[in-house]
């Protein structure tokens, strides 16, 4: 098992609750979660590989599949909604020519939609990574995009 | 004793605000930038910078509030920063520039409470906003935190808290509302067949878009509900506690988790609390990102490591919760109020708010306003008095067309009920609920079909797919609202809507399912109107359901007042317009992806929307 | 950091207090202000401030608020401040040096008796911030 997976592990009893923690650490370390290692997981904790996956495809925390290296969220809260953050979606898929939920070929960008991320005084609102972008219009998206590209 | 308290006085403190909001707006630079130039001016033995949770003035952001003399500072930016310095710190003379102009270009109000935005709010579970910071206990203490723990440790049995929270009226703030202190009875009374166990938990899963502060009052001030859970677990005879919390709030994860630290330090927690003989303690468990977590039984779930689905009550979670045993159940803002009432007493509690709704409720104030923010406001208080004087009104001169509270399962609030006071009973009877506390405002540019159509695809994303009426119900009456917003809706629609509406709210299992139609049902009360122009006219009134929208340039406008500035050629993403510079352009509709950029760009009016 | 007991978190509190009362007390027993104008701070009037500070700082009090002000327009006579005791009109000293200061804080900010000897004059305009 991969170092990082066994420190992980570590953390936390090896029971059922600590389940969701565990993968959580695990989407944080590698961006997603790597089907081997779930499988090590529910082996560790002497579960299903059926239910580990269950509750991977239940949380939209995790992702099955490897997200970008900045990961783009556009919050879709309501505040964001009335403001026109479907337009600024849209524009963020034409510029990195890929659809919300899916990640560029190079790695380099994801683009998601989220639920409100809770700074509607700023919206309409993007999440770059850890870093928060308020009061983005479609025309402030490309200067988002160039921050991000090398 | 080691504590982070040095015997040096400073004779100014200002207050950083360093909410989610600010800091996003860059006030940490904003902080580092004062305390640089405060050394460099030789005032770091007599200024002290300090970072604080949520100001709820986010639209002001970054802000510096200074004490004493509560002069509030706004839109801060790095270059402001020397300047401020030199005239105001060191020189005495504040600095009007930087201070907060009311709208209508009025003289600048230096004093924070007499903003108007600042002027109507009554501090409960904000108590201690913008006076503390967050990440050090003896602030909090300073404030007289953990003094009603030692009264409710000391001084009070169980059953006299109890009987104290139910005599102040307060009533759960995360949405349905039912009293506290009965909820609290039931768990001390219910029985501990096996084990004896008792729980407590804390609902930080704050999804309801618009809605925040639950995030700002842990951000802000986490030891007011660390120490109301205490408070709770000792009322009801809990050992352990939890604190679910969102996966989207990282800032609000780590202050708590400071707090706990701090507080079991201090034996604020833990076993033998104050030497008292009381053990409890609080685990913090992390939401990952499924709104129906919201719902107390899909949250406990949650916490056990299953999926988060929700489960037919009865049995509640007062007799049967976390892993079997009796467990009480409050949101955050409950557990921040309870300090506040064991200490000041019920009988003050209850002097505040409305004949069923006692005490305070915080709204995330968003949307079309012109000051967004988070405001905490007595039960009682008209919708007109929180949108027209605290949040100053819509911005642009627009007009006031609804307002949304109580998020997903909430409804539209229309112009003639603004007169309407706030408390869990009226906003029910209005079609809405108080929820959470969101409320999103909405001006004549918010289509208000797109608005039920927007929360509904929100609820059947959401929807965690156990029982079918939430399932394929909400799906169906999507499908419905998706046809009308491309105009190809039919009158007989509206009463589909209606029936589906019905039956899901009878059927569903759980409170997302029950209350998802509310958005269309509120919608279609009030503003029937806009549906039938949708279905009748082929028109959306408002230009947002895009597939209705024709745009156009003028020629005449274009040429005459524009002179061909070409902009709008430049910007169009989908290479729709022709015309070159110093000529007229005109849009090829067969290409038009209705994105609106052009309308957005063109400084001289010349496009047009229909 | 050691558990605590009820007497402790007391004990923590007061001492909590005296490190932020003033970011919220509005009501003040006496309120000295010292001018800092371009002329106050060539004349000296940070050191003015200071010993101020170091007087407050250990005396241990909790109910004077110590603030500063533009030029009071006197330049010859700074460094210069305004001692005002709540209810009483204020008084202006002028041509101090921190010994007067000790002088100040301990006779009229602590015991209310003007000092006569350093005093302009009484009952001008008020402060204001």
């Amino acid at each position: 098992m991969e170092a990082k997976v066994s420190e992980i592990l570590q953390r936390y009893e090896p029971e059922q609750s600590s389940i969701i923690a565990i993968l959580q650490d695990i989407q944080e370390a590698y961006g997603y979660l790597p089907r081997e290692i779930l499988a090590q997981v529910a082996e560790e904790l002497n579960i299903p590989l059926s239910r580990v996956l269950s509750l991977a495809t239940f949380f939209r925390a995790f992702s099955l599949k490897p997200k970008g290296k900045h990961p783009i969220h556009v919050c879709m809260g309501t505040a964001c909604h009335v403001r026109g953050a479907q337009l600024v979606l849209e524009k963020f898929e034409r510029e990195l020519g890929i659809k919300t939920g899916e990640t560029s070929e190079d790695l380099s960008f994801s683009l998601d939609a989220v639920r409100c991320v809770g700074c509607c005084g700023l919206a309409p609102v993007v999440m770059a990574g850890e870093e928060v972008h308020g009061k983005v219009s479609q025309m402030k998206v490309p200067g988002i995009i160039k921050k991000y590209k090398k | 004793m080691e504590d982070k308290l040095t015997s040096t006085r400073h004779r100014l403190h200002l207050m950083v605000c360093a909410g989610t909001a600010c800091v996003s707006n860059r006030s940490f630079e904003i902080k580092e930038a004062l305390e640089r130039e405060i050394k460099k001016q030789g005032l770091a033995e007599e200024v002290l910078v300090v970072t604080t949770g949520c100001n709820g003035f986010c639209e002001r952001g970054p802000l510096l509030v200074v004490q004493p003399g509560n002069i509030f500072y706004q839109q801060l930016t790095l270059k402001d920063i020397p300047h401020l310095v030199e005239e105001h710190f060191l020189k005495g003379r504040p600095v009007e520039k930087l201070m907060y102009k009311p709208p209508e270009g009025k003289k600048p109000i230096p004093v924070l409470n007499e903003i108007d935005f600042f002027k109507k709010q009554v501090l409960i579970a904000l108590r201690n906003r913008g006076l503390i910071d967050p990440e050090k206990i003896e602030d909090y203490i300073a404030r007289d935190g953990y003094q009603a723990l030692v009264k409710a440790l000391t001084q009070m049995t169980p059953e006299e808290i109890i009987e104290e929270i139910k005599k102040s009226g307060l009533r759960g703030r995360g949405g349905a509302g039912f009293p506290t202190g009965l909820k609290w009875e039931f768990v001390r009374l219910a029985s501990t067949s096996n084990g004896g166990l008792k729980f407590v938990v804390c609902n930080g899963d704050e999804g309801d878009p618009g809605a925040f502060m639950d995030r700002s009052i842990l951000e802000a001030d986490p030891h007011s509900v660390i120490e109301g859970m205490v408070i709770g677990a000792k009322a009801i005879g809990a050992q352990q506690g939890y604190v679910y919390i969102r996966n989207e709030y990282p800032l609000a994860l780590k202050r708590l988790t400071l707090a706990l630290q701090e507080a079991r330090e201090y034996g604020l927690l833990g076993e033998n609390i104050l030497g008292t003989g009381f053990n409890f303690d609080i685990k913090v468990a992390r939401g990952a990102g499924a709104f129906v977590c919201g719902e107390e039984t899909a949250l406990l779930a949650s916490i056990e490591g299953r999926l988060g689905e929700p489960r037919p009550r009865p049995p509640y979670p007062a007799q049967r919760g976390l892993y079997g045993h009796p467990t009480c159940i409050n949101n955050v803002e409950t557990w921040a109020n309870v300090p506040v009432i064991v200490s000041r007493g019920a009988d003050w509690f209850s002097k505040i708010g409305t004949k069923t709704s006692k005490g305070t409720k915080v709204f995330s104030l968003v949307g079309k306003i012109n000051n967004t923010g988070l405001v905490e406001v007595p039960m009682g208080i008209t919708l007109r008095e929180i949108i027209f004087e605290i949040g100053g009104g819509i911005p642009g001169g627009k007009e006031f067309k609804a307002v949304q509270t109580g998020g997903p399962s909430g409804g539209c609030i229309p112009k003639e009920k603004l007169d309407l006071p706030i408390d869990y009973e009226s906003l029910t009877e209005a079609g809405s609920m108080m929820g959470s506390g969101g409320m999103v405002v909405m001006d004549e540019d918010t289509c208000m079909v797109d608005v039920a159509k927007y929360f509904l695809s929100f609820t059947q994303d959401e929807s965690c797919g156990k029982c079918t009426p939430c399932r394929e119900g909400t799906k169906a009456m999507l499908d419905i609202l998706d046809r009308i917003t491309k105009g190809e809706g039919t009158e007989e629609d509206l009463q589909l809507l209606e029936d589906l509406a019905v039956s899901i709210k009878e059927t569903a299992l759980c409170g997302l399912g029950k209350t998802a139609p509310n958005p269309v049902l509120t919608t279609l009360r009030y503003f029937r109107d806009e549906y039938l122009t949708h279905i009748r006219d082929k028109k959306c009134p408002a230009h947002v359901c895009r597939d209705l929208n024709v745009y156009t340039i003028d020629e005449k406008t274009c040429l005459e007042v524009g002179h061909g500035c070409d902009v709008c050629r430049r910007n169009c993403v989908s290479e729709a317009i022709i015309g070159e510079k110093n000529q007229p352009h005109r849009i090829v509709q067969e290409k038009c992806i209705k994105c609106g950029v052009c309308y957005d760009v063109c400084k001289f009016g010349a496009v047009k929307v229909e | 950091m050691p558990k605590l007991t009820i007497e402790e978190l007391e004990k923590l509190r007061e001492r909590a207090k005296k490190q932020t009362f003033l970011r919220e007390t509005t009501d003040y027993r006496a309120k000295i202000t010292v001018h800092m104008g371009t002329c106050g701070i060539a004349a000296g009037a940070r050191e003015i401030m200071n010993a101020f500070l170091k007087e407050v700082q250990e005396k241990d009090v909790t109910d004077v608020l110590l603030t500063n002000s533009g030029c009071a327009g006197l330049c010859s006579r700074e460094p210069m401040v305004t001692v005002e005791i709540k209810g009483q009109a204020p008084v202006k000293y002028v041509d101090l040096t921190p010994e007067k200061v000790k002088v100040i804080f301990e006779k009229h900010v602590l015991g209310g008796e003007i000092v006569q000897d350093y005093a302009l004059g009484i009952g001008s305009e008020k402060t204001d911030y």
